[in-house]
């Protein structure tokens, strides 16, 4: 079992929808990337998900490309990430996952890749790029190590399919709630509860939705009819201030707007 | 011209994961895959469809112009001063390159899915005019997307697409090249897909389009293969083409790889030097890693980060190459060579002056190479060089590297 599992039977237990913040490492720097992570883990956070900088990253719309851009050019490499998780997560409750291109896992190595995650406190990986017929390795290494792999399901894919990756997935399944790039959108897709409804009957793991959600009303409709809730660009949005306002400024910021988000997550 | 479309080998792979070897797969977005099921599943019915090869064979005759002629090089090869020198003439193709012969087929494609939009991607601008042209004769919507660095080098390409009515989007993103220019598609198509089709323009991406581009272009292996028997009565001793992503080589070489007494030689761009970001040389210098849903040889930091690349020519500028070369070059079947940005501009002038021909600039690095290997060869051997495109575009270019203004 790992730390993702405990977050759900905890939260099974409080009859609440997890919290899941994005944010991406090393914008604009590794030390400001620790601070945020503590302040969402104090503000409701159950678990965070931590974004590795890519140069290529084609689900992603302009707003984390540009924070992988900004990362990158400020020189962040994965080992100095997880030295930075390793200092920060047995400060945390939340446990983090991080979100990364099957492009580095395969240059550094699947086994190095989890190994090193798993020193660094980390206790899920989502590989947007990794289709579920790429994944069996990936997956082996990661069940071994006690760290979840949690793959993705989107609005294009065939029902059959959906079930073989809920199959495949450990710790949640990662419902992407519209056809296209990561970004805030003004409204969710009115089909949404009903592919969502649908999976978490036939899923036998826990269902969390991202891509496009915002507002505190994006929060309570998705905590009505999943299990949690994973919100991306619009704080590493607000996080991209950091760079030209004072950082205390942009973190209390941050941390109103978590608890907006927070807010309608209570017990349902 | 009849005959089959592809060997017996390039048959056989990739295989239903889109593997040649180690190489290829599907490495995309979940939100991609079912699109590019389906276009597998299309393309496989259209394969084994007469009617679709027919109407296929009309547009290449009567449209592109086809078959392109091979056409001895002889002061050309007298300069080299060793084997005969052929010009497989894809630059006489309506659109001046290779790269329509693989928008028509994506184009029948298209209408064969009850799609009515269509992306692309372009370095050079030549993939962009062809998608262009394509769409204009079957009344699809064209969106093109280029770095806006390629724009600013291939600015007569980018009027030629929005005179034929297509949209041009500059791509600011990273390094405002081809590489970039590939993301912004796959951006559009994870949203679009439903409604739109991809037309990748070169052997790169994720499986199935590495086989559909291959196959579409192997009309030029397959003629050059037919013209050598008619010309020289027998195949030709080495083969010569440029590879960036590599859909011209790819095209030539397949239905010649079983020939095993013919040399294959892809040029890669050598850029200024061998150093990292200096070049586009991938399966030189690169390792196997993965870039645009496909695993294949890229230029990679320790991070698997992609790396900057550099080529004076628009259309080699990418730091990845198809996965099918990747497989060529493990198993010895082809050689892979470089030819630096100066060895090609000189390729260009001998070109020019030899022959009055104008190659485009990609073309000039498989020229310079082949003249090299042509001169360590014998009179009586025969030599074709994959004449992909012409070089009317790259006329500013040249004259910006030179100083001068064509304004």
């Amino acid at each position: 079992m790992s730390a993702i599992d405990g977050v759900f039977e905890k939260l099974r237990a409080e009859r609440r929808a997890a919290f899941v913040p994005f944010i991406t490492a090393g914008d604009p720097d590794l030390e400001f990337t620790a601070e945020t992570l503590r302040l969402l883990d104090e503000h409701g956070a159950s678990i965070c998900e931590v974004g590795i900088p890519y140069s290529d990253p084609i689900a992603d719309g302009p707003v984390i490309q540009t924070s992988y851009t900004r990362a990158l050019a400020a020189g962040v490499r994965l080992e100095s990430i997880l030295a930075t998780l390793r200092g920060v997560s047995p400060q945390m409750t939340a446990p983090c996952v991080t979100m990364v291109s099957y492009a580095i896992v395969h240059r550094v190595g699947r086994e190095r890749f989890v190994e090193s995650a798993r020193e660094a406190g980390v206790a899920g990986a989502i590989v947007p790029d990794l289709p579920v017929e790429e994944a069996d390795a990936l997956a082996g290494v990661c069940r071994a190590a006690d760290i979840s792999l949690i793959q993705l399901i989107t609005p294009t894919t065939p029902r059959d399919r959906a079930l073989r990756i809920a199959a495949a997935s450990t710790g949640f399944v990662y419902y992407v709630s519209v056809t296209g790039i990561t970004g805030e959108r003004t409204e969710l897709p009115p089909e949404l509860v009903d592919n969502v409804g649908w999976l978490r009957e036939q899923a036998g793991l826990p269902v969390c939705v991202g891509f496009g959600i915002s507002t505190p009303e994006h929060v309570r409709q998705v905590a009505a009819m999943a299990d949690g809730v994973i919100v991306g660009s619009a704080i590493v949005r607000r996080m991209a201030a950091a760079s030209q306002q004072p950082r205390q400024q942009v973190l209390d910021d941050l941390a109103r707007y978590v608890d907006e988000l927070v807010a309608p997550l209570a017990k349902h | 011209m009849a005959g089959p479309r592809t060997t017996s080998t390039a048959r056989s792979l990739p295989d239903e994961a889109g593997r040649f070897g180690e190489f290829g797969g599907r490495f995309v977005p979940e939100t991609l895959t079912k699109a590019l099921d389906e276009l597998a599943a299309e393309y496989g019915r259209a394969r084994d469809d007469d009617g679709f090869h027919a109407r296929l064979d009309g547009l290449f005759r009567n449209f592109v112009g086809r078959p392109s002629p091979l056409y001895h090089a002889e002061r050309l090869s007298r300069h080299a001063g060793g084997a005969q020198i052929y010009l497989k003439r894809e630059d006489l193709n309506h659109t001046g390159a290779h790269k329509i012969n693989n928008c028509l087929g994506q184009a029948l494609l298209t209408l064969r899915m009850g799609k009515r939009r269509v992306i692309a991607e372009t370095g050079a601008g030549q993939h962009g005019v062809a998608t262009a042209t394509a769409c204009a004769r079957f009344g699809l919507d064209c969106c093109v997307y280029m770095g806006s660095e390629d724009v600013r080098r291939q600015k007569l390409n980018v009027f030629k697409m929005q005179l034929m009515g297509a949209e041009v989007r500059a791509v600011e993103s990273g390094s405002r090249t081809l590489r970039d220019a590939i993301n912004e598609a796959m951006r559009d198509w994870m949203a679009s897909v439903d409604t739109t089709h991809y037309i990748l323009g070169s052997v790169v991406g994720p499986h199935p389009f590495p086989l559909i581009v291959r196959d579409f272009q192997s009309v030029i292996g397959h003629e050059t293969r037919e013209q050598c028997l008619e010309q020289l009565g027998r195949l030709p001793d080495v083969v010569v083409a440029c590879v960036g992503g590599g859909s011209n080589a790819a095209g030539m070489f397949a239905p010649l790889v079983d020939d095993e007494d013919v040399r294959l030689i892809g040029v890669e761009a050598g850029g200024r030097s061998s150093e990292a970001g200096e070049h586009a040389a991938p399966l030189a210098h690169g390792r196997p890693g993965v870039l645009h849903g496909t695993f294949s040889y890229v230029m990679q930091d320790d991070d698997g980060q992609t790396s900057d690349v550099h080529s004076v020519s628009a259309g080699l500028d990418y730091p990845g190459v198809g996965p099918e070369h990747s497989y060529w070059k493990e198993t010895g079947r082809v050689e892979y060579a470089e030819c630096r940005d100066d060895q090609a501009l000189d390729a260009f002038d001998l070109l020019a002056r030899t022959e009055g021909i104008l190659p485009a600039l990609e073309t000039a690095h498989a020229v310079s190479y082949a003249v090299e290997v042509a001169r360590s060869m014998s009179p009586d051997q025969a030599l074709v060089i994959c004449l992909s495109g012409r070089g009317d575009k790259d006329a500013y270019e040249i004259a910006h590297l030179r100083g001068q203004s064509l304004d």
